[in-house]
C-alpha cells in the first residue's frame, strides 16, 4: 500500500531581518510516499535547512502547511528523527555512545531502551562501541552514533541534513551504503537534502530539484536505478551519468524566483 | 582510547608532583631561615622546626580536632546551600533574559559587598552561633557558582538544544538534560573557587566571634598573649592545607567526571 508520508503544500517561510524581510523558501510543494527515499539538491543558500526545520516544527513557517501522515505539523512531531551534518556537535559529549542512542527513547522501559540502541548500533555495525564516548571515534563512525540514534527512535520520517557532508570520500560511500542498506532493512522513509548532485542520485529513488533562494521545486526526477546500487558499476552506469548530467544543467539554469514570475 | 584519557594526567602528575615538594621545601626553608637569623622577630615567627612538630601535636589534641571539624562542616555546609541556591539561579538568569535583564542590577550591586565586611552587622543580628558563619560564607560563596552556571548557560551549542528538541525534548527537559549536564564542568569550578572562599569567611568569621567554635577561635585564643605562636602557626598552616586538599580533590573530581570537556585534538 503506498501512502504519503510527508506532504508539503504551497511551503513558504520569510525571515523579519533588520534590513527587511528575506524570503528563504517559497511556494514549495512536494510529497514524500511512505517508504521512499527522496534526496533535495539546491545550490547553496537556497534555504534547504529552512525547509527541514518548517518539516521538523523547530521553525514555524509563514506560509502554506506540512502534513506527516496526514497530521498537519505544529510544533516538534513525535515520530520524526533529524540527522544533522555536523555530528561532532550533535552527539552529546557527555554520554558514551549507548546512551546517546538511548536519548530519544526516554518514554520505553530501561530493558527496552537498551535493547533498541543495541539493535541500532548493531545496524550501523558499532555493537562494540556503546561504552565509548563519541569523541573517543572517529568522524565517520560518530556519524552512524548519530544515525543509529535516529533510527533506534523508529522515526516514520528520517530527516538527514547533508549527513555525509562532513566526511572524507572513502567514508561517504561507505555510510552512502550503509545508508540504502538499512533503510531497506527497516524500511524507513527518508528526505535527505544534499548539495552533492552525485550523492542525490546515487541514493534516490526521486530527486527533487531546488531554485536559488527563494527555493521552489524546479524538478522531479524518478531516479531509475532500481534497489541494488553499489559506488562502482552504478555510478558508471548510463542511466547514472544522464542523471546526473540532467541534474547538474537543471542546477545551473535554475532560475530565480524573480524569472518564474 | 584508554591513553587519551590516561596521557595528561599521568605526563603532569610525574612532572608537577616533585616540582610542588621541591617549592614547599623551598618555602619552609626560606621560612627556617628567616626566622633562625632574627631577619623577622623569631618570637612571633616561629621556625619550621618548631611549627611542624606543633602541627602533629595538634592533630592528636582533641580540642583542635574539634574546632577544625567545626570549621570544615561549617564551610562544607554553606557550599551546599550555596550550590542548591546558585545553580538553580543560574540556570534560571542564564536562559530566560527578561528575568536576567531584571536581575543583573541588583546582582551587580551586591556582587562586590565583600562577605567580611558584613561580619560585624551579622553578629549584632544573628549572634554569635555557626548560623552566622554559615550564612556569611553563603553569600561569599554564591558568586562563582551563580556566575560559572550563567556563562555556561551562554556557551550552550545551539546543536546540541536543535537535536534535543527535535527529538521531541520540551523545554524543562532541555534544561535538565542539555544545559545542566553541558554547563556542569563550569559549575564545579565555581564551586572550587567557593569553597576557598567559604573557608576564608567562615574561619574570619571566627577570628571575630569570640563563642564561634572552629579554627578562626582556636588561632585567636593560642594568640592571645603571644605566648603560642607555634600553635598560632600550625593552625594556619592546617587551615591552608584544608584549602589545597578540597582544591585537588575537586580538581580530580572534576577530571574524573568531565574527561569528555578537556581540551583535545582530532581523535583517530
Amino acid at each position: 500500500m503506498v501512502r504519503t508520508m510527508l506532504d508539503v503544500a504551497d511551503l513558504g517561510h520569510t525571515y523579519q531581518a533588520k534590513d527587511g524581510a528575506h524570503d528563504a523558501i517559497d511556494g514549495l510543494t512536494f510529497t514524500v510516499e511512505a517508504g521512499e527515499l527522496v534526496c533535495v539538491v539546491g545550490p547553496s543558500g537556497c534555504g534547504k535547512s529552512t525547509l527541514l526545520r518548517s518539516i521538523s516544527g523547530l521553525i514555524r513557517p509563514t506560509r502554506g502547511t506540512v502534513s506527516l501522515h496526514g497530521t498537519p505539523v505544529d510544533g516538534v512531531p513525535a515520530d520524526l528523527a533529524v540527522v544533522f551534518q555536523d555530528y561532532s556537535r550533535s552527539l552529546f559529549p557527555w554520554l558514551t555512545v549507548q546512551r546517546n542512542v538511548e536519548f530519544p527513547l526516554r518514554e520505553l522501559s530501561k530493558a527496552e531502551r537498551t535493547a533498541r540502541a543495541g539493535e541500532a548500533l548493531a545496524a550501523v555495525g558499532l555493537e562494540n562501541a556503546g561504552r565509548k564516548y563519541p569523541w573517543q571515534l572517529s568522524g565517520g563512525m560518530q556519524q552512524r552514533v548519530a544515525i543509529a540514534r535516529a533510527l533506534a527512535y523508529r522515526p516514520a520520517l528520517l530527516l538527514m541534513d547533508e549527513p555525509f557532508a562532513s566526511v572524507d570520500a572513502q567514508t561517504r560511500f561507505e555510510l552512502e551504503d550503509l545508508l540504502l542498506r538499512v533503510r531497506r532493512e527497516q524500511d524507513t522513509t527518508v528526505l535527505l537534502v544534499t548539495h552533492d548532485i552525485d550523492e542525490s542520485v546515487y541514493l534516490g529513488d526521486r530527486v527533487l530539484v531546488l531554485s536559488k533562494s527563494p527555493a521552489r521545486v524546479v524538478a522531479a526526477l524518478d531516479v531509475g536505478l532500481g534497489e541494488k546500487r553499489d559506488q562502482i558499476t552504478t555510478r558508471s552506469s548510463d542511466e547514472f551519468v544522464e542523471l546526473r548530467a540532467k541534474v547538474a544543467g537543471l542546477l545551473q539554469s535554475a532560475p530565480t524566483a524573480e524569472t518564474v514570475h | 582510547m584508554g591513553f587519551l584519557l590516561g596521557k595528561p594526567s599521568t605526563v603532569s602528575g610525574t612532572r608537577r608532583v616533585p616540582a610542588s615538594l621541591v617549592g614547599l621545601a623551598g618555602l619552609f626553608l626560606i621560612w627556617e631561615v628567616a626566622s633562625q637569623t632574627g631577619l623577622v622577630p623569631e618570637l612571633y615567627l616561629r621556625p619550621p622546626s618548631e611549627v611542624l612538630p606543633a602541627m602533629v601535636g595538634l592533630l592528636g589534641d582533641e580540642k583542635f580536632l574539634r574546632a577544625l571539624l567545626a570549621t570544615v562542616l561549617a564551610t562544607v555546609i554553606a557550599l551546599l546551600i550555596a550550590i542548591l541556591i546558585a545553580v538553580p539561579g543560574g540556570l534560571v538568569l542564564g536562559s530566560i533574559p527578561l528575568v536576567r535583564r531584571a536581575c543583573m542590577t541588583v546582582v551587580e550591586f551586591l556582587r562586590p559587598i565583600p562577605s567580611v565586611a558584613l561580619i560585624p552587622l551579622a553578629l549584632l543580628i544573628t549572634g554569635t552561633g555557626p548560623d552566622t558563619k554559615i550564612a556569611l560564607a553563603v553569600y561569599g560563596a554564591l558568586w562563582p557558582i551563580l556566575f560559572n552556571t550563567m556563562y555556561a548557560l551562554d556557551e550552550l551549542d545551539p546543536l546540541h538544544v536543535e537535536t534535543a528538541r527535535a527529538f521531541g525534548t520540551g523545554r524543562v527537559a532541555v534544561l535538565t538534560r542539555i544545559a545542566l549536564p553541558s554547563a556542569a564542568p563550569f559549575v564545579l569550578t565555581g564551586v572550587r573557587l567557593s569553597f576557598t572562599i567559604a573557608l576564608a569567611v567562615v574561619v574570619s568569621t571566627e577570628l571575630f566571634a569570640g563563642g564561634t567554635k572552629g579554627l578562626g577561635q582556636f588561632i585567636m585564643e593560642a594568640n592571645s598573649g603571644g605566648a603560642h605562636m607555634d600553635q598560632v602557626l600550625a593552625g594556619t598552616v592546617i587551615a591552608g592545607l584544608v584549602g589545597y586538599a578540597a582544591n585537588a580533590g575537586l580538581e580530580r573530581l572534576n577530571a574524573k567526571l568531565f574527561a569528555w570537556n578537556a581540551p583535545r585534538g582530532e581523535a583517530s
